[in-house]
């Protein structure tokens, strides 16, 4: 008898020329990402480089993009934590440069806004099953991840992380200090809730973070030898599932709470006081 | 209640191909994997394609529907309008056999390559496990082996050279499922970043999206994973504590 072998199958993947199949709205949600992005950067940008309309004597309101501020050119009560920066310097210097670049930092630095910037802005990819349509995807071999420089440095995330505790500490004195009535003692504004809301969803954002998760107790091998540990890890975990939530709530009352402050400052309308 | 539904079915072998319409029949409670049966029962009876259960248990009937990487047997026919074109295509990242069936081979060569548990010291027998211990690596034992996570990853399926040198999210779990086990004594962290690529993932969390059994890869996996990493070998505070003997840091574990 005859034995005949069937050559095994060459090891090919299926050709399909459409780029993708997917026939529902995947583009919206990096559409929609990339233009609230862009649009928050560019008011982030204006309004910290404004050097103006950041402060409400009357009510101790400071905008959390100046804060803490600590440029000479910022009012004596506005400035708790000290002014040791020359004013004149030049425009695009923040009054609070000792806190918006680690901010920035934390944000660049933190798993959800990568995710969020890697599919809007770098399309690796834009969306599942959809290609990868970053310039890197025409030369092989040149995607990597973040193996290399610069991208490895997102590795640094923990330590920005730390300093983002630090500065929400700052702005939960802010929002202290909001307290302020016009007579010059206890006081309560609209401004006063809108400076809370913000600070606690900042809390939120901060304490729901995947380096604080592993701190807490992430990193243990056992749970069971940790109870403390095992607590703490699970509660963080309860917010971490909205890590993503959290950090696009806090992006838009970020620049709600910096806008109240300055329409206050400039006098647009002035503030809706519940008490004193 | 039936209808007559239009699809459109990837039929080749070897990459060699295209996608073949088909009018067929649809009832009412059917599944994807239904209509693709009652193809290879009327018009296309040559028609290949893998599955066991029609349970979404085994992770055989792997496929992509509307360019979506999903299970056949666990996509329901009424998700789709009866007007809608249903594309059926085999799953893009590995070589295909003939039409819906592809070899998943790349998988079981990179399971392979994760040292496996090491109890260390304790006998057979003697190892205790609290729930809350088990609970962790439970969710990961959920998988069903059906690929489509490692399908969905960019990281290969936009990039073939990199299945050299990247495990995919499944395996990159199981890497993270042994590293937290309350009684491995190995240290796989070294070996995640230069062996299994876990540096190449950029978290964008496709891998997620598409498990069908909705394990948490990227956040309860993946991220853990890469901050165990960072510890071991970026933080340079950690770096330091070595140096000045603070922390103790053991032998890396070579690649299976
Ligand atoms: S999160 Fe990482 S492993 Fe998962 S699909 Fe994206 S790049 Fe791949
Ligand atoms: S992790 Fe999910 S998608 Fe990946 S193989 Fe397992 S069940 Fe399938
Ligand atoms: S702040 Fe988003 S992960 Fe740390
Ligand atoms: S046939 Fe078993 S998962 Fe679909």
């Amino acid at each position: 008898m005859t034995q005949t072998t069937v050559d095994a199958p060459a090891k090919d993947r299926a050709r399909i020329p459409a780029r993708t199949l997917r026939t529902d709205r995947w583009w919206s949600y990096p559409l929609t990402t990339f233009i609230v992005f862009t649009a928050w950067v560019i008011y982030a940008t204006v309004r910290s480089m404004m050097g103006s309309s950041f402060w409400v004597e009357k009510y101790h309101y400071l905008t959390p993009f100046y804060s803490p501020c600590v440029s000479k050119a910022c009012p004596a009560d506005a400035a708790d934590f000290g002014r040791f920066v020359p004013d004149h310097l030049p425009f695009f210097i923040p009054y609070a440069l000792i806190s918006l670049p680690f901010l920035l930092g934390f944000r660049l630095t933190c798993y959800y806004y990568r995710k969020a910037y890697y599919r809007s802005f770098w399309l690796t990819p834009s969306a599942c099953a959809v290609p990868d349509k970053s310039p890197v995807r025409k030369t092989p071999g040149r995607y990597s991840g973040e193996t290399r420089f610069p991208l490895i440095l997102q590795n640094a995330h923990r330590y920005f992380w730390v300093i983002a505790a630090l500065i929400s500490i700052v702005n939960t004195w802010d929002a202290i200090n909001a307290f302020h009535g016009e007579d010059g003692g206890f006081g309560i504004g609209l401004g006063t809730i809108i400076l809370w809301v913000n600070v606690i969803l900042l809390w939120g954002y901060t304490l729901s973070c995947h380096s604080c998760r592993h701190v807490m107790g992430g990193r243990l091998k056992s749970f069971s030898k940790h109870p403390v540990r095992y607590w703490l890890w699970t509660q963080i975990s309860r917010l971490n599932t909205r890590h993503g939530q959290f950090a696009l709530i806090t992006l838009g009352t970020l620049a709600l709470t910096d806008a109240y402050v300055a329409l206050v400052a400039h006098g647009s309308f002035s503030d809706l006081r519940l008490f004193n | 209640m039936g209808y007559k539904a239009k699809f459109r079915v990837w039929r080749g072998d070897a990459g060699e191909g295209e996608l073949k319409d088909y009018t067929v029949e649809v009832n009412e409670g059917e599944v994807v994997l239904d209509v693709i049966h009652r193809l290879q029962a009327t018009e296309a009876p040559d028609l290949a394609v893998r599955w066991n259960c029609k349970a979404g248990k085994c992770g055989s009937c792997s496929a992509e529907i509307n360019g979506r990487p999903r299970l056949m047997c666990m996509t329901r026919m009424s998700t789709f309008a009866e007007d809608e074109t249903v594309t059926v295509t085999p799953m893009r990242t590995f070589p295909v056999i003939r039409d819906l069936v592809t070899d998943v081979s790349y998988n079981y060569e990179k399971a392979r390559e994760i040292p496996a548990f090491d109890g260390g010291d304790v006998k057979p027998g003697e190892f205790r496990m609290q729930q809350v211990d088990v609970e962790r690596s439970q969710e990961f034992r959920k998988c069903i082996e059906c690929f489509l996570c490692n399908n969905t990853c960019h990281v290969i399926r936009d990039h073939e050279e990199n299945k050299e040198h990247f495990s995919g999210p499944r395996f990159l779990m199981r890497v993270a499922e042994l590293e937290m086990h309350p009684a491995d004594v190995q240290d796989r962290r070294q070996i995640a970043q230069d062996d299994f690529g876990l540096g190449y993932c950029n978290i964008t969390k496709c891998c997620t999206e598409v498990c069908p059994e909705h394990i948490k890869i990227t956040d309860n996996a993946l991220i853990p994973m890469k901050e165990r990493v960072v510890g071991r070998r970026y933080d340079p505070l950690v770096w330091l504590g070595s140096k000045i003997g603070v922390v103790k840091r053991g032998k890396s574990t070579p690649k299976a």
